[in-house]
């Protein structure tokens, strides 16, 4: 257990799961729904400021696990509750927290029916979250895995728009298809690996190349499904649509990363060389990805479902920089996906306080707010400006970073850069898609419905958008403090794929012999 | 550190504060723009003894990644473009005070502000220390005008807006973001280089790779018009006249071809230029935009897009100077945003003060016109005289430069180009002037009511033009800018 580092005596990332929990408890015993509300909000909030307790005790030098704790939960079995962060984890642990509040915050009187059933799903969703990205034992890890699915369908099921049924159910089933194969992973796994659930064990061992491309297909079937990665997307649309604002926010910042964050900690540590083998087919799929969200983004008429193509391109970006396998690729992605968590959440918030005065969200019916809710759209404005990348906003940085590394690998290999090349439509569709739906929203057209009787944000949801944009613009202009976070884990984790290649590469040598 | 940068890039951006926040009071809102450009130019002017005498000033900002920084500098070059910038900036704030109010346009209050940050973006430009700087405020730029050209808000608007933005974002998308991160893999960083001559490229790069980041960098800055991506330009002839003289003058063109001679020089350099041969060739592609954009405005009966293809056409003038990498030629094409800027803000000023007296359009109806209205159309055949290079208006020095500078590269064909646009020049700016101190008014039109202009449109107009003679009288206050760029 040399991977470890116990930096704390006191049991934070426990705290922190098991908090939303209590939370949820309590909140069973209320009938009250103001006390539901604000027990929600109190809870979230105060997991959000614990998390910042992260930020001081955690070892910027080290890419072993912090803050870990560790007891023995099913002894027969060997299963264990370990927990721990690393740079890979502790920004998605910080971007949970700090989104939930606003959750609870959006929903305020969005959510009119079973408010108390609502805010208990929500708290639910938090520790099966949290738990998720901290977990490091794998069973534990699993059954968080699947125990987000329900309170999401639920989110979806009871509290979604007309199609709730039809999209929570496909939710239901492609993540759970994709899980189910993962779960012959991992048994593979125990059994080679001395009946250890353990994850760091199970990373940088010496499995034959074939075990390990049957293990990353798995691996790939379960994460690519959640990320979405085209053509496995087809349930984002319909759940971002049907689910209400606080589910697409859930969906869109944190559950679209849980998939990004498996190909990280799982796919490439323990299946590397499989990784090096098929990661480039991996990569033309992230593009293929990047330009049909594009693409299709530019021809929806519904801000959701706009925002959830574009999350497809987005997220493509994301894999893309994952497998170019260098630091710079690497670490963008890995920003890039605190970005889009941020941006794409907060568009998500401001499509359903439009969508709450509206009641629709086409974009015809809100052709032309712009003249009667000037401070929304000036929200709006900087947000979408940030979704397609505009400089000086974070996922500029993260797109620069990808893209860098995309370069930086058909150089290293004397190539010229199709790959990165082939991305960049995808930055001009995403420019294209935002700034027309900006266009809309803001002037619309001739025939633009009366919408005088609009009235402007009010305090609590300015306070909603306000923290967003304060990120947007801090690590769009000063994203160092996030990258020395992450910086040692990446660097280790792609020091390893220096060896890993070159034997990759002999392997499949032997093969094609 | 100095502050006097950062305070030059702020001024415009609390303007544009100052006027939204008052945008309710007609007078303290066009107060604030006044007062605004008129800091401006003297933080501007205060800066000039000290690049004059050879010093740098720099400003860092934000550190986005090792070599990625948001750092402003004031060199030589970048003085060229801050002057005109912040003096136009101040000529128009009057000028567009007497014209939207004269035309009682709507929504005053938005096209001050949005009006005022595509200054803050210019200044951006003109004062970054390295491409992603550039970028950042080249975007700004291309955002902040959307506003502007479609602040008719009708069909033809949108219309002239989409088209607008689609080809600005499109191309810096696409060839500029791929080009600025390739030069960051390659070298490290988006610094300039602080000669013209050594860019920041190692010894030993793949020179494909260079020659297409170059070819990605010309195309990337649509802004500067060069064909085929310059149908922006004409479509956004929609926007109200102090809008097009500004885009024209200096937000945006300007932007444009700043942008590109800046990375030409700064980020490739002459050295490299010269090994991979780009200039010349350069010359030459740029040099049919100065041919086929002349013969167009020539077709031109509308007098704004008639300026707007003149306006294609004098732009790569500036890219062909830098392109023929000779002393001579980098000042002749330098000198050029100067002398375009003042020429054609005065031509565009004049157009919009027809237009408010006597909301004509086309040039077949303004004949006869001049006597009605001679200061206006007499300032309009000075600055044209500038369009055509004739002594003793700025355009001169650009053409006088230019041909040197051909001679001296040896390439009779750019001569020959600089010959025969001159006549193209002549031929589509000469009538217009003709045409209206002595011809006939149409059939049916009487005399009454067309008088001068008004005071507030006519005094920008006048100070315009005076200052398009005085560059020519005396060209070296701003050929020592140039001179010190080329060393």
């Amino acid at each position: 257990m040399d991977q470890l580092l116990m930096n704390s005596g006191f049991p934070i990332l426990s705290a922190l799961i098991f908090l939303p929990l209590i939370g949820a408890f309590v909140l069973l015993c209320i009938k009250n729904e103001a006390m539901c509300r604000n027990i929600a909000l109190i809870t979230t909030s105060l997991v959000g400021l614990l998390s910042i307790r992260l930020l001081f005790g955690f070892d910027t030098s080290t890419s072993k696990f912090q803050f870990v704790e560790h007891r023995s939960w099913i002894e027969a079995f060997n299963i264990n509750y370990t927990l721990g962060i690393d740079g890979i984890s502790i920004l998605l642990v910080l971007l949970t927290t700090f989104i939930m509040p606003f959750c609870v915050l959006a929903s305020w009187s969005y959510i009119k029916t079973r408010i108390q059933a609502f805010m208990i799903c929500l708290l639910i969703m938090e520790t099966a979250m949290i738990g998720v990205f901290v977990a490091l034992d794998f069973v534990l890890f699993y059954v968080l895995w699947e125990a987000m699915l329900i309170p999401m369908y639920m989110l979806i099921g009871i509290w979604g728009g007309p199609r709730k049924i039809y999209a929570s159910i496909k939710f239901f089933l492609y993540t759970l298809s994709g899980s189910i194969l993962l779960l012959v992973g991992i048994i593979w796994l125990y059994t080679v690996n001395d009946h250890s659930f353990f994850i760091p064990d199970m990373m940088w061992q010496d499995y034959s190349l074939t075990s390990q491309i049957y293990l990353f297909v798995a691996f790939f079937l379960a994460f690519a499904i959640k990320v979405p990665m085209f053509p496995f997307h087809t349930w984002l649309p319909a759940a971002h649509v049907e689910a209400p604002t606080a589910g697409s926010v859930i969906l869109a910042s944190v559950l679209l990363k849980m998939g990004t964050y498996g190909f990280l900690r799982f796919a490439l540590p323990i299946t590397p060389e499989a990784t090096v083998v098929l990661g480039p087919y991996v990569l033309w799929l992230s593009i293929a990805g990047i330009i049909y969200g594009g693409l299709t983004a530019l021809a929806q008429s519904d801000m959701k479902k706009l925002i959830a193509y574009s999350s497809v391109g987005h997220m493509g970006f994301v894999t893309l920089g994952i497998f170019v396998l260098n630091v710079d690729g690497v670490e963008g992605a890995i920003l890039q996906m605190i970005n889009h968590g941020i941006t794409t959440g907060a568009l998500f918030l401001c499509v359903g306080m439009i969508y709450e005065r509206t009641h629709s969200r086409e974009l015809d019916s809100a052709a032309g707010i712009g003249k009667y809710m000037p401070v929304y759209i000036t929200f709006l404005a900087f947000f979408s400006l940030s979704s397609f990348g505009f400089p000086g906003t974070n996922s500029f940085v993260g797109e620069f970073m990808i893209l860098a590394g995309a370069f930086e690998l058909s150089i290293s290999q004397n190539q010229f850069p199709y790959l990165a090349l082939a991305a960049i439509p995808g930055a001009v569709l995403a420019a294209a898609y935002m700034l027309r739906m900006l266009q809309k929203i803001i002037w619309g057209g001739a025939n633009n419905p009366d919408q005088s009787w609009l009235t402007d944000i009010n305090t609590r949801e300015i306070i909603t958008l306000a923290p967003f944009l304060f990120f947007v613009f801090w690590i769009g202009l000063g994203p160092q403090p996030f990258l020395n976070l992450i910086h040692t884990s990446v660097a280790d984790l792609l020091q390893h794929f220096d060896i890993h290649q070159i034997k990759a590469v002999a392997a499949t040598g032997a093969i094609l012999q | 550190m100095d502050y006097k940068l950062l305070i030059a890039l702020l001024i415009p951006l609390f303007g544009t504060l100052g006027v939204m926040y008052k945008g309710d009071n007609e007078n303290l809102r066009e107060g604030i723009s006044c007062v605004a450009s008129l800091l401006l130019l003297c933080v501007v002017g205060s800066m000039v003894p000290q690049v004059l005498a050879g010093k740098t000033l720099v400003f860092h900002m934000f550190t986005i990644l090792p070599g990625v920084t948001v750092t402003l500098r004031a060199d030589a070059m970048s003085m060229i473009f801050a002057i005109v910038a912040s003096s136009l900036w101040t000529i128009a704030v009057f000028y567009s005070m007497g014209y939207m109010r004269s035309l009682q346009e709507h929504a005053q209050t938005r096209f001050n502000a949005c009006f005022a940050l595509a200054i803050f973006g210019s200044i951006g430009v003109a004062f970054s220390d390295n491409l992603f700087t550039m970028y950042l405020f080249y975007e700004i730029v291309s955002i902040c005008t959307y506003p502007l050209v479609a602040h008719h808000q009708d069909e033809e608007g949108y219309n002239g807006a989409r088209k607008y933005i689609v080809y600005l974002t499109t191309t810096a998308k696409a060839f500029l973001l791929p080009a600025m991160i390739l030069i960051y893999v390659l070298t490290g960083t988006l610094d300039f280089a602080s000669n013209i001559s050594t860019g920041i490229f190692p010894a030993g790069v793949n020179s494909v790779l260079v020659t297409m980041l170059y070819v990605f960098c010309l195309f990337g800055f649509a802004k500067n018009g060069v064909m085929p991506f310059h149908h922006w330009l004409p479509g956004a002839m929609v926007a109200p006249t102090p809008v097009s003289a500004l885009l024209h003058a200096v937000a945006v063109v300007k932007v444009g071809v700043f942008c590109t001679t800046r990375v030409m020089l700064y980020t490739f350099g002459t050295d490299t230029m010269h090994a991979l041969n780009l200039g010349i060739p350069t010359a030459y592609f740029v040099g049919i935009t100065v041919l086929v954009a002349s013969i167009i405005a020539l077709s031109k009966d509308n007098l704004k897009a008639r300026l707007a293809y003149s306006t294609i056409s004098q732009l790569s003038y500036i890219i062909m100077g830098v392109a023929l990498l000779t002393d001579p030629g980098i000042q002749g094409g330098l000198i050029h945003i100067v002398n375009h800027a003042f020429a054609k803000i005065t031509l565009f000023f004049c157009a919009g003060a027809i237009y408010v007296v006597t909301r004509k359009k086309h040039i077949s109806e303004m004949e006869g016109l001049g006597k009605a209205m001679p200061f206006t159309f007499g300032a309009f055949a000075i600055a044209s005289l500038s369009m055509i290079g004739a002594p003793p208006v700025g355009g001169f020095i650009t053409k006088w430069n230019l041909l040197i500078g051909s001679v001296e590269a040896h390439q009779l064909g750019i001569l020959l180009i600089l010959i025969a646009s001159t006549m193209l020049n002549a031929a589509y700016f000469a009538p217009i002037t003709y045409k209206a101190f002595f011809g006939k008014r149409p059939a049916g039109e009487t005399d009454t009511g067309i008088k001068e202009a008004p005071l507030a449109m006519l005094i920008p107009i006048l100070i315009a033009c005076t200052i398009t003679v005085l560059l020519g009288i005396f060209p070296n206050f701003m050929l020592q800018f140039v001179k010190a760029v080329t060393g």
